[in-house]
């Protein structure tokens, strides 16, 4: 027990804290507001509060709790809200109204609800640290598989199926030294990663329903990706939109540091949308951490934290899941400002100088690994963190230091907002390293990909060079060869690789359509280079009612999508049949 | 504030004074933000804030600046509270200044609360995400970035730039369909000269709107240090109307890059690291910390809506101060100097403009059903139009295909007729919708590919050709 000896914003000093550990929580004031020790100096803690200080005295009382900073993991943890200490914001909400009060407490879990669990092992088994001993239907899509806890061994005793809360014993696991009572729920700090037996190499594609990232710039399961962009380049929209239709099994979305009104957005809608998959609500795979910008900052540095130990804890149980942070800057931030108040040597632009080591300590927990214990399973965390750079300027130091991580870029680019061409991902600067990997994963959905694939993005590349040329002479002034180009170009940017985030059909593309539209641009690429040859002018091309079937291609469900491309590809060979046959 | 409270402390040592800060030995029991009191030598008495306190030293902070502090005969009083105002329903039609005192002689207000400055933040899980279309009467804004309550959108402007008389504008005309009587406006005027600050109360006195309208005034002759509470006192008379009177409030906010300078002065002095152009590294969450305030509550009444306004230096989008403001706000009304110097009025910036929770609001049963497939296609249609013109600037007009020439047309009849609009023309979203659709005959009926079919049979005007 301490007392304080001195308070300025979030960094609060006491003394006579001998004892303490670092990173351990402590309560401050009368209030007991949360905080973290980040570092000792003699019997002095320095301290960051994670909760407003005003009105905190000197000598006011700081009580050290034992513990690091952790988050509970159990059932009960999917589909809910919580801020960037994991309290539960519909139970604040609950106790405090709709707005948040200080030192007001609400526990992650549910300690009255009791959850059916149904074992998978039985008495007798011997069993290793995350070996699955039982589980419990979470929701509808998410089976909540009940772990030995990491660390732990021994013989199984007590199991027993029925309905238990959080806190109740479901077994007991007999060890060496004693007997542990394993429950539904256990915890884990958030600074430290969980353990795994071996980490694989990241495989197959996480289908987004996004054709300019599943189709252009794939990302891999286990893999890592930046999302940087200016404001209003609909970096939070995209944000949503990989939360909503990822084909994973479990999304965490980190809303650090950004509106407030996005995410009741974001929280509404979801408990509207279905899973294309599952055909169930939405908020049945997602978890929320919610630390919006006008929040507590030093508890932004945590949520972060939050968001991936709990990623981690649901790898560990076999499933792929996918962590969303929006916006990395804004954690930067916060541990510029708490770097600054305890008068830190700053490094670039006052970021401090470890920004570069905690950023890649959080990216590289993602991955695909082979998880602890027995059945043997994989599982893996998937990371797409945003960044905000200043004025849209990529050379600050948060997007250099985050490009040196991430083997995925996807950049925004203001001037396609301005166009609202919408994802504003620009084909010519974003790149993915994860094309060989993906390449068997296509290769048993659409084998044609990697070839049209590169066809285009080579189309759109010309398409660049020309445009410079466009710019002096005018597009009138350029062969019809060149002017059939640019018009493939512009199919390719306007009827492919834009896609309305609020277009009933095409918000989810599957990666077959993606596959068959191209494909029909490509074909219809074809077909006018005929059209061309046979003395047809790019002026006509353009108004043939190809071109307008093409740009319809968007409204035509999934599910019909196959059967629509083969029609229209026939036409389109008949069309060049009767070409052949009026010019012979 | 007339906030009386027994002095319970008092402390003499000072032993630094520069800028606004005094640095003074510690007085038992003080807390973290507390007011305190500076009575110099000569019996005055200035207000300060404690803003570090430690057992062997505090730091406070002065309104108004430490002249004729002395090391010597100066006391400091702490009052045991923080910064509060007082609030009531008799605040309309009042004027205060950045501390929250009357200031124009009217009787004291009996205060109903006392309510904390910087408020608390909202928890997400308890908004209620904005979705009731606010008609402005301006075609630039309803049309294309359209306003919802709860919302908060700047105007990102230029020194020169209208952007008063569009805030005037906005305030005289914004309705909701049906509801006139809870509506309530905060206006807070930071760092602005005299002359912008009685222009406003002019026109709110000229239109009626001043008795249901709480004024903050800061001109550019007081203190500095106030220019960070104005903002927040306008906030908490704001949420004070629309959560405890259940009233739906228009918060203006005039000039934000004022506010933005008084920051940086302040961190400064307090020789903190800088970040990107001497702007402290926290603005973005000093600046989120008002903004956010804006909002509806689920199952309440009311909501606060905010209207900033912020001159870009030098014009200059990336700045720190529009940038960050741009990310945290959603959405901007960016002026255009080009549009200006052709004389039109608004010179919106179609472009450059945005409002993110346009697609709520819009729609049948809130606007019209048409609403959001005109927005795209005059959007599209000027958007190519502009590049044309952009294009037909180095090879001449004469040049450019018959097409391309219409869009030409297109672009130049859209900024006279639809953007361009008188200072007292209030028009109903239909007739924006209207004028748009009376455009769109403009061009062939094919090109019109944004727009579902229904919607051109029902609205497109046939038969007639626009420029009669």
């Amino acid at each position: 027990m301490g007392k304080i000896w001195r308070v300025s914003g979030p960094l609060v000093i006491a003394d006579e804290m001998k004892g303490s550990q670092v990173y351990e929580v402590v309560e401050i004031g009368k209030e007991g507001l949360v905080g973290e020790i980040t570092g000792l100096d003699g019997d002095k803690a320095i301290i960051q509060a994670h909760e407003e200080t005003l009105g905190l005295r000197v000598g006011d009382e700081v009580k050290g709790t034992g513990k690091i900073l952790s988050v509970e993991l159990g059932p009960g943890i999917v589909g809910s809200i919580y801020d960037g200490l994991q309290k539960s914001l519909l139970t604040l909400v609950e106790e405090s109204g709709p707005f948040i009060k200080r030192g007001v407490k609400a526990l992650a879990l549910d300690r009255n609800k009791k959850w059916h669990f149904t074992p998978t092992v039985r008495d007798g088994d011997i069993l290793g640290p995350g070996s699955i001993i039982g589980t419990v239907t979470e929701t509808n899509i998410i089976e909540h598989k009940i772990m030995v806890p990491p660390g732990l061994k021994g013989t199984i005793r007590k199991i027993k199926g029925g309905d238990y809360t959080v806190d109740e014993p479901v077994a007991s696991l007999e060890h060496e030294s004693g007997v542990f009572e394993i429950k539904l729920k256990q915890e884990w700090p958030v600074r430290k990663p969980r353990p795994y037996r071996q980490r694989l190499a990241p495989a197959g594609l996480l289908t987004t329903g996004m054709r300019v990232m599943d189709y252009m710039f794939p990302l891999a399961l286990g893999g890592k990706a930046a999302i940087p962009g200016g404001f209003g380049t609909g970096k939070t929209v995209a944000l949503q939109q990989l939360a909503k239709w990822a084909q994973t099994h479990l999304n965490i979305y980190v809303g650090c540091g950004e509106r407030g009104n996005e995410m009741s957005d974001v929280l509404y809608s979801f408990r509207q949308l279905k899973d294309p998959k599952t055909g169930e609500l939405l908020q049945d795979k997602e978890i929320f951490i919610a630390n919006t910008s006008n929040m507590p900052v030093v508890a932004r540095e945590a949520s972060i934290f939050v968001g991936i130990t709990v990623a981690e804890y649901f790898r560990d149980m076999g499933y792929d899941v996918l962590l969303i942070a929006d916006s990395t800057s804004r954690w930067a931030e916060a541990m510029r400002e708490m770097g600054g108040r305890l008068e830190e040597m700053p490094g670039e632009e006052g970021f401090p100088a470890y920004l570069g080591s905690h950023l890649s300590s959080f990216y590289e927990r993602s991955g695909m690994v082979e998880c602890l214990g027995r059945p043997e399973r994989n599982g893996s965390v998937t990371v797409i963190g945003s960044v905000s750079p200043p004025g849209a300027d990529f050379s600050e130091p948060v997007t250099q230091n985050t490009l040196r991580i991430v083997d995925a870029l996807y950049s925004l680019d203001v001037s396609l907002a301005n166009k609202r061409h919408f994802p504003t991902i620009n084909w010519l600067t974003s790149y993915s390293l994860y094309i060989d990997v993906v390449r068997n994963w296509w290769n048993d959905v659409y084998p044609e990909w990697a070839d049209t694939r590169s066809a285009a993005l080579k189309i759109l590349q010309q398409e660049a060079e020309l445009e410079e040329i466009v710019r002096l002479v005018g597009p009138e002034a350029l062969p019809e060869g060149d002017k059939l180009l640019l018009l493939i170009a512009r199919m390719l940017r306007e009827d492919f690789l834009q896609q309305s985030a609020y277009h009933e059909i095409d918000a989810y593309c599957t990666p077959l359509k993606a596959g068959l539209m191209i494909t029909a641009i490509m074909k219809f690429y074809d077909l006018a280079q005929e059209m061309l040859n046979s003395g047809m002018r790019v002026e006509e091309i353009r108004s043939s009612p190809m071109v307008y079937r093409i740009t319809r291609m968007k409204d035509i469900p999934n599910e019909l999508f196959e059967q629509k491309a083969k029609e229209l590809w026939q036409e389109m060979e008949q069309e060049l049949v009767a070409d052949k046959g009026g010019t012979l | 504030m007339s906030l009386s409270s027994l002095y319970i402390k008092e402390g003499r040592a000072i032993n630094k004074a520069k800028g606004s800060l005094l640095v003074a030995e510690s007085i038992p029991g003080i807390e973290l933000s507390e007011i305190i009191d500076v009575q110099l030598g000569n019996g005055e008495v200035k207000r300060g804030q404690a803003i570090d306190i430690g057992k062997e030293a505090i730091i406070i902070q002065v309104f108004g600046g430490v002249s004729e502090v002395d090391l010597i005969d100066c006391k400091i009083r702490c009052k045991g509270e923080t910064l509060k105002l007082p609030v009531s329903i008799d605040m309309m039609g009042r004027f205060f200044n950045g501390m929250g005192e009357s200031i124009d002689g009217g009787p004291p207000i009996i205060p109903y609360d006392y309510l904390e400055i910087n408020g608390e933040p909202m928890n997400p899980a308890a908004r209620q995400p904005p979705s009731e279309f606010i008609e402005t009467g301006i075609s630039a804004i309803d049309g294309l970035n359209a306003l919802v309550r709860g919302q908060k959108l700047p105007i990102f402007s230029g020194a020169g730039l209208p952007h008063n008389k569009i805030a005037a504008q906005i305030i005289r005309q914004a309705t909701v369909k049906g509801e006139e009587e809870r509506f309530a406006l905060v206006f807070a005027a930071v760092g602005i000269s005299y002359d912008e600050a009685s222009f406003f109360m002019k026109d709110l006195e000229n239109t009626g709107a001043l008795e249901r309208t709480v004024a903050f005034i800061n001109t550019a002759s007081d203190p500095v240090i106030e220019r960070i509470s104005t903002p927040r006192l306008a906030l908490t008379a704001a949420d004070y109307l629309a959560w405890e009177q259940g009233m739906d409030v228009l918060v203006i906010l005039t000039d934000m890059t004022n506010y933005c300078e008084a920051l940086r002065e302040l961190s400064s002095m307090r020789e903190e690291i800088p970040s990107r152009r001497g702007y402290p590294g926290y603005m973005y969450t000093d600046l989120a910390t008002i903004y956010e305030r804006a909002g509806r509550i689920m199952g309440k009444e009311g909501s606060i809506t905010i209207l900033p306004i912020l001159t870009m230096p030098n014009d200059d989008i990336t700045h720190p101060i529009p940038d960050l403001t741009g990310y945290i706000t959603e959405g901007q009304i960016v002026l255009s100097r080009n549009l200006e110097r052709k004389g039109i009025y608004l010179p919106i910036d179609v472009f450059l403009s945005l409002s993110r929770m346009m697609k709520e609001g819009i729609g049948p049963g809130k606007t019209r059903e048409d609403h959001n497939n005109v927005f795209m296609q005059s959007y599209a249609a000027y958007s190519e139009g502009c590049n044309l013109r952009e294009i037909s600037t180095i090879i001449g007009a004469e040049s450019l295909g018959e097409r391309d020439k219409v869009y030409l047309s297109f672009a130049d009849e859209f900024e006279k007729r639809f953007v361009s609009q008188g200072e007292f023309e209030k028009r109903r979203v239909e007739e924006t919708l209207d004028i748009a659709w009376d455009l769109f005959s403009m061009l062939p009926e094919k090109e019109l590919r944004l727009i579902s079919e229904k919607f051109i049979d029902k609205y497109l005007p046939r038969g007639k050709s626009s420029s009669s």
